[in-house]
């Protein structure tokens, strides 16, 4: 049974051919004409897919042009149209208005890879910045990323209100806290926000061309500085995108580590980010509280794992640490304390009347609108869309864990602060699971060099939700390009949405309740 | 609001050692850094943070300076919404070239002593993202550093240890 598949048939016709290279097989990738690539997302919309990403690869080393990919997802089953375009022709039918997030997706395709989506909408230049040169696209092979750029004038064209008593509010790149940098514009009447626009791409470090000069091996460290706090999850995703492309088993007791260290960062960010939400409605008590016990975890996963974040514990072929008898048992203590004192905490978070007035009804993403964006993760909890990896698409050990996936439908601040109190405690549920069936062996394997034009694809869940990996091999088994997918890149459009009609001064509340990234963002 | 009261006394004041062998380090470090705050900033060092690029690793174990556990307020540290409030900028990097512009003119906001502290391997040199058309490297590349404190991320203990020694003995 497959849903997507059996709609795309009829639509497609007998004129396709399957990408063979794609790993791993369960996952089908579909070559059509670039009249059909606008057909196929018809009929996914159709089928109520959802667009989880959209990305362009210069394939001139193997003598084609530029490969365009849309990758849709319905319930636990993904499939990838891709169409190729000529290099002296690089078009493609615009999927923007079908779907959504497609909106920034083909922005940066244009921006960083100078291929043009026609019949987009808006074709502003998106992470490239105005005062880049125009012929810029460092993710063409022919670009030679060493050699820094000049600096050309442009001007970047914001959406403007106009009308009496409408008035603008720019805001960043350098924010007032200890967060990422980036630029909101406000249009506002008196208080209320009429729009907001955001601008990102201040933290583009290049990651994806980075990728192309680093070896398989490298290339998991650099996953894991996609975004400092997701560190387990993206050097995970990187991880099996490539075993998955040479074929390398993990041993048993290696994926039950990589759930562990998994879940321990889900609890870690979860913490923070309870205490942070709760600050910033002025109440310092639970930043104080959930800061505590955030840091006595990472000093523990220092402890036993030798990183506070545990980076670069998660290699291609297994993990590099290992833990023992003592280990666990220091965990279950851990564990059991700190569920006594969050649910008491929680409690208190629930009583409290004048925080509540602040959290609920305020900054409300409607599901319809989660929907449209194709929201993942917390947030697509949060407005009432049941997406989870873990449970959806498990990769092992997460297929012989039970996992309950909190789902709730008001799509607000409160709503999101709660998905994250029902997940640490499943969290710590799921860990206590793991410890009790760790089972035992080796703890890495060789993992080996890919097939040259070999592809895999790879989609785990991280704290913030659904990460997306899609590794190319080149012609002589290097990188020919890695695509990350971070949840931000589809989450930022639903502050956007959520923030409408609320007050200026709930923005940093509504920001902090979706808290995504900038970096995993930016690349 | 009794629970929050019963929850404050219980919790007590956590600023204590809790891994005795590490904590060791933090105290000693605080104390000079107390001192010296004392002698050359009045009692009060005031720090604005600027991520130039970083991952954002950095940012959460500045964060965690400022929780109660490493409780960098005890020692005069603040942290300041504005450059021009600013003694010290704490920046992280790499700097990228979208945000050189921006770092380039919270330096120029900041008033003398205008301390510069790099955070990270990043900040230092440019770690795993190098130099490219997009990274300029370390923040050295962009404005003067005074003190450079490496890892990826550094501890906090680290980020204060390092604090320390910019403002025991400033170049300038």
């Amino acid at each position: 049974m497959s849903v997507l598949i059996d709609a795309i048939t009829p639509v497609i016709g007998a004129e396709f051919r399957r990408d063979e290279g794609l790993h791993p097989s369960l996952i089908v990738c579909y070559i059509v004409s670039r009249e059909n690539f606008a057909e196929a997302a018809k009929a996914m919309k159709k089928a109520h897919a959802l667009l989880a990403a959209e990305w362009a690869s210069d394939e001139t080393l193997f003598g084609r042009g530029f490969g365009i990919y849309a990758c849709y997802r319905w319930g636990a089953e993904y499939l990838i149209i891709k169409t190729e375009t000529p290099f002296d022709d690089p078009t493609f039918p615009s999927l923007t208005k079908r779907f959504l997030p497609a909106y920034r997706f083909e922005r940066q395709i244009h921006s960083l890879m100078g291929v043009t989506p026609v019949g987009h909408p808006d074709l502003r230049p998106w992470i490239k910045f105005e005062d880049w040169p125009e012929d810029a696209w460092p993710l063409r092979k022919s670009f030679d990323a060493s050699k820094p750029m000049p600096r050309i004038f442009g001007d970047y064209k914001f959406v403007r209100a106009e009308g009496e008593g409408v008035y603008e509010i720019p805001v960043g790149p350098v924010h007032a806290g200890i967060i990422e940098p980036g630029h909101f514009r406000f249009q506002a009447v008196g208080e209320d926000i009429l729009n907001l626009e955001e601008r990102l791409g201040y933290v583009h470090k290049g990651i994806e061309k980075r990728f192309e000069s680093l070896s398989w091996q490298e290339g998991s460290r650099l996953a894991g500085r996609v975004s400092g706090d997701t560190t387990v999850a993206h050097s995970l995703g990187y991880c099996m995108a490539l075993e998955t492309m040479t074929g390398c088993s993990v041993p048993e007791r290696a994926q039950w580590l990589r759930a562990l260290f998994l879940e321990r960062e889900r609890i870690a960010n979860h913490l923070g980010d309870l205490g942070a939400i709760c600050n910033d409605a002025a109440f310092a008590f639970m930043l104080y509280q959930m800061s505590r016990l955030r840091e006595i975890m990472l000093r523990i996963n220092h402890k036993l794992f030798g990183h506070r974040f545990m980076m670069d514990r998660i290699i291609p072929g297994g993990v590099t640490i290992d833990i023992d008898a003592d280990g666990k048992e220091l965990i279950l203590e851990e564990l059991k304390k700190l569920l006594k004192e969050f649910n008491k905490l929680v409690i208190i978070y629930d009583e409290n009347s004048s925080l509540e007035d602040r959290v609920r009804d305020t900054g409300i993403l409607i599901p319809d609108k989660a929907r449209e964006i194709c929201a993942v993760g917390i947030v697509a909890r949060a407005s009432g869309l049941n997406l989870d990896c873990r449970t959806q698409n498990p990769c092992p050990p997460y297929d012989r864990i039970e996992v309950n996936v909190p789902v709730l439908i008001s799509g607000d601040v409160h709503a999101r602060a709660w998905v994250r109190v029902e997940e640490v405690r499943e969290s710590i549920r799921i860990i206590r699971r793991i410890l009790e069936t760790l089972p035992s062996g080796k703890i890495s394997a060789e993992c080996g060099i890919p097939s040259p034009d070999a592809s895999g694809f790879s989609a785990v869940e991280g704290w913030r939700g659904e990460i997306i990996y899609w590794l190319q091999a080149g012609t002589d088994g290097d990188v020919n390009r890695c695509m990350v997918r971070d949840p931000s890149s589809v989450n930022w459009l639903g502050l956007e949405q959520a923030v409408l009609g609320n007050i200026v001064p709930d923005f940093p509340l509504c920001n902090k309740s979706f808290n995504q990234s900038y970096s995993g963002h930016d690349l | 609001m009794i629970r929050i009261i019963k929850q404050i006394i219980r919790t007590g004041i956590v600023t204590e050692p809790l891994l005795p062998e590490v904590d060791a380090e933090i105290t000693e470090a605080g104390a000079k850094l107390e001192e010296a705050i004392r002698k050359r900033f009045r009692r009060s060092l005031t720090i604005r943070q600027v991520d130039a690029g970083s991952c954002n690793g950095c940012e959460l174990e500045i964060h965690a300076i400022n929780n109660p556990i490493y409780n960098c307020e005890r020692f005069g540290i603040q942290f300041t919404a504005s450059p021009r409030f600013a003694d010290m900028l704490l920046v992280t990097g790499p700097v990228t070239r979208n945000m050189e512009i921006a770092l380039r003119r919270t330096y120029n906001s900041t008033p003398s002593p205008k301390l510069v502290v790099a955070v990270g391997d990043c900040g230092c040199n440019g770690g795993i993202f190098g130099e490219s058309y997009t990274s300029l490297g370390g923040i050295d590349k962009v404005i003067p550093v005074d003190v450079f404190i490496p890892g990826c991320p550094p501890t906090p203990q680290q980020i204060l240890a390092g604090i320390r020694t910019l403002i025991e003995d400033p170049k300038k």
